[in-house]
């Protein structure tokens, strides 16, 4: 059969550094890569279009290729990540937010404990894909409407966490304290419950993140949102299906990887800041 | 098994449905309705009529009424079946949904079929083999598929086996210019090999590593070290510890990944134009196509409810160990 390593927990880095300072370096890496594609995405705007250089092979000149419009892949697709990116970003802030406020007010009674279950419920039981379409077509479509849908239909996975998490937190005795030294709910939730959670919330949010981005792109990747002129990833996708019968498979292979890759990046930030924040694990 | 019980189960969760139906269609309908869409509008798609139709219009279509009655007025037809005529196909929209769901259900059904069979294998042989080039390779392909987006893949299957190779046609249900009840069977078979490989493909990554992390995990319990010291190893040791465990939790996440079936189908019948219910609904939602789109909603909430349902019964049904605790005491 197939033959075993010797070891499996050797790492396989060049030298020895300890666990923490690895993930420290593998975070701030991933960050650094995420913020250069972001910030010079923000600064690409108008991608010159050159008709005499147009559907062109991936060259040293033009990485990822050029268009139909002789327009650089490259260029297009880091300003289509950095859009995304900011996508992801207001989405994951709002859907945070959102589920931080049904946590805490999970923690209030019974009722409003269920209150909560049930709207975890309603938003789970549509396919997610459907649900950001019907959002974003409530909000109007455009830029606006896909960062609405997108926001406001990702925060069920972290909001089932924080409630669990907060069902716990309230059998301890110090709530019952200071619920019996005649504190209000309000005062508990915010002192008492939300410090407790934070770590947990940093996590979702990370995590929330690559499945925005991913989301963003398949809604635009659909036609709801954004205009055909913007270099969103989606919309580069959507464009090169036209193309991919006459072989240029540079306009959809390049972008849909980098997407790829953002995606892992994020995952990979979230999963080492997960190491770091859980105390099993953060000392190894 | 207390037959009591299970009647009493099946109430609470029929209860359960109903409860959830009536929440969905309520919430859908207020967001379309607060949506800048004007139904009449997009019933007329921007003709030219005058104010006195254009209220006659609103008075057929009842959208001149505040908002709990115009809830009220559909629940009602909801209730009897009646879920409006779609605008794109001026038909019955139960009719439309019926057809392109059957078309969507053959896809997602064998992929379902596929993805769970070839993803429990693969998660198997990955775990058996932990840490072994086999389990790396598998894990790999897992995170990068579940980070890679569907119809990225799909396109890239797309240009792998149409376009380069050329063994299958580029897209649609049926050949163009051949209705789809003349289409035969073959012809029909050869456009749903692609979609189905690619909805499998995307598919098995989170029930394969679900398979593997539970199999190492019960491969490093104490009970298959002690069948180990009793001489038992390779496959009948996997066979008899870890698949008896392994299998049934992981048919119920199989069945909990309707929801994703769903939307991975969505996407995957866009990129293929597989006429099926997830293009249609991108179309009614682009062209505002207000009660194909609601019916839509209705169907696949229900469409994921299934699903759930089957996972519990599969859960507390089937697993031997739940049906003790559960039912016995």
């Amino acid at each position: 059969m197939i033959k075993k390593k010797a070891n499996d927990k050797e790492q396989w880095f060049i030298y020895r550094a300890n666990l923490r300072t690895k993930t420290l370096v593998v975070i701030g890496l991933a960050i650094v890569i995420i913020l250069s594609i972001f910030i010079s995405g923000y600064f690409i705007r108008d991608i010159p279009t050159d008709f005499a250089s147009a559907m062109q092979m991936p060259s040293l000149e033009h990485l990822f290729g050029t268009d139909w419009m002789g327009r650089d892949m490259f260029q297009r697709t880091i300003a289509g990540l950095g859009l995304s990116i900011m996508v992801g970003f207001i989405a994951s802030v709002v859907s945070t937010i959102i589920s931080i406020i049904l946590g805490l007010f999970s923690s209030f009674n019974k009722f409003a404990d269920e209150v909560v279950a049930g709207i975890i419920d309603l938003f789970g039981s549509i396919p997610h894909i459907l649900l950001i379409i019907l959002v974003s077509i409530m909000f109007g479509g455009g830029v606006y409407g896909v960062i609405m849908g997108v926001g406001l239909t990702h925060w069920t996975p972290l909001a089932r966490v924080l409630r669990s998490e907060v069902k716990e937190i309230k059998t301890k005795e110090y709530i019952s304290l200071s619920e019996n030294l005649g504190r209000n709910k309000v005062w508990i939730a915010i002192k008492h419950i939300f410090p407790l959670i934070i770590s947990q919330i940093i996590v979702g949010v990370i995590l929330m993140f690559p499945h925005a981005i991913m989301h963003e792109a398949a809604i635009t990747f659909l036609g709801f949102g954004l205009p055909p002129h913007e270099p969103a990833i989606g919309v580069i996708l959507a464009e090169s299906m036209h193309y991919l019968s006459s072989g240029c498979w540079w306009l959809a292979f390049y972008p849909g990887l980098s997407l790829l890759l953002v995606v892992l990046l994020f995952d990979l930030i979230g999963e080492n800041v997960e190491k770091l924040l859980n105390p099993e694990t953060a000392q190894e | 098994m207390n037959k009591q019980k299970v009647a009493k189960y099946f109430g609470w969760k029929l209860v359960r449905f109903i409860v959830l139906m009536i929440a969905v269609a309520i919430f859908s309908f207020v967001l379309l309705d607060l949506s800048p869409i004007d139904p009449v509008n997009a019933y007329l798609h921007g003709a030219a009529v005058s104010e006195t139709q254009r209220q006659i219009l609103q008075q057929y279509f009842g959208t001149n009424v505040p908002l709990p009655e115009k809830i009220f007025h559909w629940l009602m037809d909801l209730l009897q079946g009646n879920l409006g005529i779609s605008l794109i196909y001026r038909r019955p929209v139960i009719d439309v949904i019926i057809d392109k769901f059957m078309a969507s259900l053959a896809l997602m059904a064998l992929s379902w079929i596929l993805s769970g069979v070839i993803g429990f294998a693969l998660g198997v042989v990955a775990g058996k083999n932990k840490g072994s080039w086999i389990d790396k390779v598998v894990k790999v392909y897992c995170y990068a598929i579940q980070s890679a987006p569907s119809f990225w893949v799909g396109m890239l299957v797309l240009m792998i086996f149409s376009v380069y190779l050329g063994w299958f046609p580029i897209g649609f249900g049926v050949p163009i210019g051949v209705r789809s009840t003349d289409a035969t069977f073959i012809e029909w078979a050869t456009r749903l090999v692609l979609p189905t490989l690619t909805l499998s493909l995307v598919g098995l990554a989170p029930i394969t590593m679900y398979t593997r992390n539970e199999l190492t995990q019960v491969l490093s319990s104490d009970f298959v070290l002690f069948a180990k010291s009793r001489g038992e190893k390779g496959w009948d040791l996997v066979k008899n510890h870890g698949i008896r465990n392994i299998l049934l939790p992981a048919i119920t996440l199989q069945f909990l990944s309707f929801s994703e079936l769903f939307g991975g189908a969505v996407m995957i019948e866009q990129v293929f134009s597989y006429p099926g219910i997830g293009q249609t609904a991108v179309a009614a939602g682009l062209q505002n196509d207000v009660p194909l789109f609601l019916g839509i909603v209705v169907i696949s909430a229900i469409f994921v409810f299934v699903g759930n349902l089957l996972a519990d019964i599969s859960y507390y049904f089937i697993d031997p160990r739940i049906k003790e605790n559960e039912f016995n005491d």
